[in-house]
């Protein structure tokens, strides 16, 4: 029964990433940000419990959970936008490139970290003052016109919209919208990009098209993505962080993680059972 | 942090403070207003105040009992005619109305619901000044009445419309006619609401002065019955503070510290009552 | 077995299926028909005062015709009318109280939404329906014992010595005047402002406000660049409704600007406003084309505001929708 469990399990989510081969020599992992048994607490209800988490350079780590597990509060503390909570308390240690995050100007922080959310919220501006709304408060040098089209290129969203650049962000797609987020986002050149559930607001075609950027994305920054989809997990991270409760079950390569989890609960949680 | 940044933080801090300022001001002016109502005219609240009749031009004393029971008879007035078309036409509204009908009888009411004061008074003098041929206190009470209708028509909608339904079904399932479940249940049910709506309309009407200058107009002795022109307190305050006399002045102080009591009490318990939450059963 | 000649009443829904006469026995229909009449009576009385207005006017408009609004003489001995400066006192007023009260009343409104904490926000909101609720007559009384003797004493003399190069500032200080009632009527109109701008912006959604933060963006940049603009359209009702408020005010105005009908380009100069003389002259007016120039005073008012009213709902309606129109995927 458990080993035919077990290969269901296999069956369903075999992840494309390959686990890398011994013979292949491995790049050294950088730890982009680093969370050091952080506790959070909205008022007197603590949600996140000891969490200790690093977010490597580069790759993609996705945070998996049911809903309510604290994933998405998780999240939302790597760029301090939890202190738009009032009750909000953050107890412990969260680094970046090894300095604290809460002792630098929130402001900077916001611009190295950046933040792709649930539903797509685009400015009610154009396409392009949407993208070069970052670089016009940031004040960039260069033109603004050529760093609008390089992001909205990264975001594989240029060639949909480079003739209706002054059009209103809203006569877009759900699913445009969101890569015009994404973009929005990458303007400012962030080192991370966090994104909150970016897909679950979207029809499958546009979430697959999300999916494939993100891997894309690596190479220009480190990313880390909370989904409620596992074969999203499976498909697009290098590494996987399974919370229950506001507990960090498990963490653990991705590939890893779904086939041979080592915690019976994040087992019960991928096959099914309860989430 | 680079010197861009420190002037944006800057200018983020200036104009948040800026807005707590304008906000202050705008709250102060509040307390401003009472201040000075209390310092010029709390001395002059008093006995005479209310019972005596105004002086002879000129002279110094007599108070404003007449403009008191004035006000009260107009605003009595505007009540039975502003009061039942505004709640039964409500409960029409809300219970029985189809789309179209509803649309146009609101749209007549945020329609009168924006009429300046002053021309609510040309029509009450149209109507019932001219017919009579003279002011009276018929004439006032029709206009602060007018003007008392749309505002409790739209209250009452709602908080008619706020009685969830699974409480009309109740009554209904029981055999109550839809009459009997609109008396017995939902209006019992949004009492609070609508007794908030009454009172926040009668204070609106009670301060107004406009429409009183030709339908009123006014008296400086006792008005008996309904068709003499009668003294109201706001259009006292009104002649006596362009007036040239001082102690004239002094009594339009007066007047207006009772007035803005009165109706500032009134706004407070009509919110304190809508606060407590409109009466729904415990289950 | 019997056949029954009685139809059974069906197991509809209650009220659909019940006859005529069953509801006109319990009273419904009279319910129904009563409750009618009081609601249409609502109507009538609208339309009344529309043909009141129209009719009360018919000579001037007849004898005048389009030259009443343009016509700057006012002159009951010679029967001569025109409505230029009463719409220019009107109009001047309005704009200055506009000019002062909207900055405020956005500021504040911005205060209210953004900063301050929910209790805060909302003691304060209870304070400014507070002062909505203040009489006209009560600031025409302020108007006139403490902002007429500032205005002469202090106020404008100092605004002459600075700023009396502009045609604004010049003229003697009479303590009266455009600028006066402009300053009162932006007391009296700052609340609605308030309210309205307020509720229009606590419905911006959060994610706006939080995706403009996420890209490292200051409080005040997030409200100014972001939050401001999505919610601009119902400011601009707030405004409008705050000018139609401003446009019919009548007793704090007719207390503070002079009365005198002139059109100048001097703020400190007296004047006169469509409801101030209506208030002023109504019950002087001697001869029916006279009394009925200030019934179509009156029809102009009524007008602006049916307009400005109308434009004011629609432009906070747009906002609202939009607002929950949002992110559609």
């Amino acid at each position: 029964m458990h080993a035919s469990v077990r290969s269901a399990v296999s069956v369903n989510i075999t992840p494309p990433v390959t686990v890398p081969s011994s013979r292949e020599p491995q790049a050294p992992l950088v730890m982009r940000m680093t969370i050091g048994k952080v506790n959070f607490f909205y008022g007197t209800k603590q949600v996140l419990f000891d969490v200790n988490l690093n977010i490597a350079s580069n790759k993609v780590t996705s945070l998996i959970g049911p809903s309510g597990c604290g994933k998405s509060t998780l999240l939302r503390t790597l760029n301090r936008m939890h202190e738009t909570v009032r009750s909000s308390r953050l107890e412990g240690e969260i680094l970046i490139d090894n300095e604290n995050i809460l002792s630098q100007d929130v402001t900077a922080l916001r611009r190295r970290v950046g933040m792709v959310f649930q539903r797509p919220n685009p400015f009610p501006k154009s396409i392009f003052e949407n993208v070069a709304y970052g670089l016009r408060i940031n004040g960039t040098k260069g033109s603004i016109a050529d760093a609008v089209e390089k992001s909205l290129r990264h975001s594989a969203l240029w060639d949909e919209v480079k003739d209706q650049l002054h059009k209103s962000a809203y006569e877009l797609s759900g699913g445009q919208q969101q890569r015009l987020c994404i973009a929005r986002a990458l303007a400012v050149e962030p080192e991370v990009l966090l994104l909150d559930e970016p897909c679950s607001a979207l029809d499958p075609i546009s979430t697959a098209k999300i999916e494939e950027l993100l891997v894309s994305l690596k190479d220009l920054c480190t990313i880390a993505i909370v989904t409620h989809n596992m074969q999203q997990a499976a498909r697009v991270s290098d590494f996987t962080a399974f919370l229950l409760t506001g507990q960090l079950i498990e963490f653990s390569p991705t590939p890893q993680l779904f086939t041979t989890p080592s915690d019976a609960r994040t087992e019960a949680y991928i096959t099914g059972r309860f989430g | 942090m680079s010197n861009r940044l420190r002037w944006r933080k800057f200018v983020s801090h200036f104009m948040l403070t800026m807005t707590g300022l304008c906000a202050f001001v705008a709250v102060a002016v509040l307390f401003f207003i009472l201040g000075y109502l209390v310092y010029h005219g709390g001395t002059s609240v008093n006995w005479n105040f209310f019972t005596k009749l105004p002086a002879p031009v000129g002279e110094v004393g007599g108070g404003m009992a007449n403009a008191i029971v004035g006000s009260a008879k107009l605003l009595l007035l505007a009540c039975l005619l502003g009061v039942p078309i505004g709640f039964i036409g409500a409960i029409y509204l809300a219970e029985f109305s189809g789309g179209t009908v509803a649309f146009v009888v609101r749209y007549a009411a945020d329609l009168l619901n924006g009429v300046p004061s002053i021309v609510i008074g040309i029509f009450a003098y149209s109507l019932v000044v001219l017919p009579f041929k003279h002011f009276s206190t018929l004439a006032g009470g029709f206009a602060l009445g007018l003007m008392m209708i749309p505002i409790t028509l739209r209250s009452t909608e709602e908080f008619l419309r706020a009685v969830p339904r699974a409480l009309r079904e109740g009554a209904m399932a029981l055999g109550a006619s839809k009459w009997k479940t609109i008396s017995s249940v939902v209006v019992p049910a949004a009492y609070r609401g609508i007794l908030t709506a009454v009172l926040l309309s009668f204070a609106r009407v009670a301060g107004e002065t406009a429409p009183l200058l030709f339908t009123a107009f006014g008296n400086r002795f006792w008005s008996p019955g309904w068709e003499q022109p009668i003294a109201s307190l706001p259009v006292m305050i009104f002649t006596y503070a362009i007036a040239p006399y001082d102690d004239w002045h002094r009594q339009a102080w007066a007047a207006g510290l009772v007035l803005l009591g009165l109706i500032l009490v009134i706004n407070i318990i009509a919110r304190v009552i809508l606060s407590r939450g409109v009466a729904v059963p415990r289950t | 077995m019997a056949t029954s000649t009685t139809t059974v009443p069906s197991a509809g829904p209650v009220s659909a299926s019940r006859s005529f006469v069953s509801r006109l026995r319990d009273g419904d229909e009279i319910a129904r028909l009563i409750t009618f009449l009081f609601a249409g009576s609502v109507v009538l009385i609208t339309l009344l005062l529309v043909y009141e207005l129209w009719q009360g006017s018919y000579l001037p408009r007849h004898k005048f015709g389009f030259a009443f609004f343009v016509t700057s003489v006012w002159d009951p001995i010679f029967d001569h009318f025109g409505a230029l400066p009463f719409i220019y006192g009107t109009l001047v007023t309005s704009i200055v109280s506009l000019l002062i009260a909207v900055p405020l009343g956005i500021g504040a409104a911005i205060f209210l939404a953004e900063l301050a904490p929910a209790r805060v926000s909302d003691t304060l909101q209870f304070f400014i329906d507070l002062l909505a609720a203040v009489p006209s007559v009560i600031y025409g009384l302020l108007g006139v014992f403490i902002v007429i003797p500032l205005m002469r004493e202090y106020i404008q003399p100092a605004l002459k010595n600075t700023l009396g190069f502009l045609p604004f500032f010049q003229g003697p200080a009479y303590g009266v005047g455009f600028l006066t009632a402009g300053i009162v009527l932006a007391i009296m109109v700052i609340p609605y402002i308030i309210s309205v701008s307020r509720e229009v912006l606590l419905s911006v959604p959060r994610d706006q406000r939080e995706a403009a933060l996420a890209l490292g963006s200051t409080r005040w940049e997030s409200t100014w660049k972001v939050v401001l603009p999505f919610a601009r359209t119902g400011i601009m009702g707030s405004i409008f409704l705050a000018l139609a408020r401003a446009l019919g005010e009548t007793m704090a105005v007719t207390m503070v600007i002079g009365n005198t009908p002139t059109i100048s380009a001097s703020l400190f100069s007296p004047g006169y406003s469509i409801a101030a003389v209506i208030a002023n002259e109504f019950t002087e007016a001697t001869g029916d084309l006279y009394l009925q120039s200030l019934i179509e005073l009156g029809l102009v008012l009524f007008i602006l505001t049916f307009l400005l009213n109308g434009l004011a709902r629609l432009l906070i309606v747009v906002t609202s929708q939009r607002g929950s129109g949002m992110g559609q995927a």
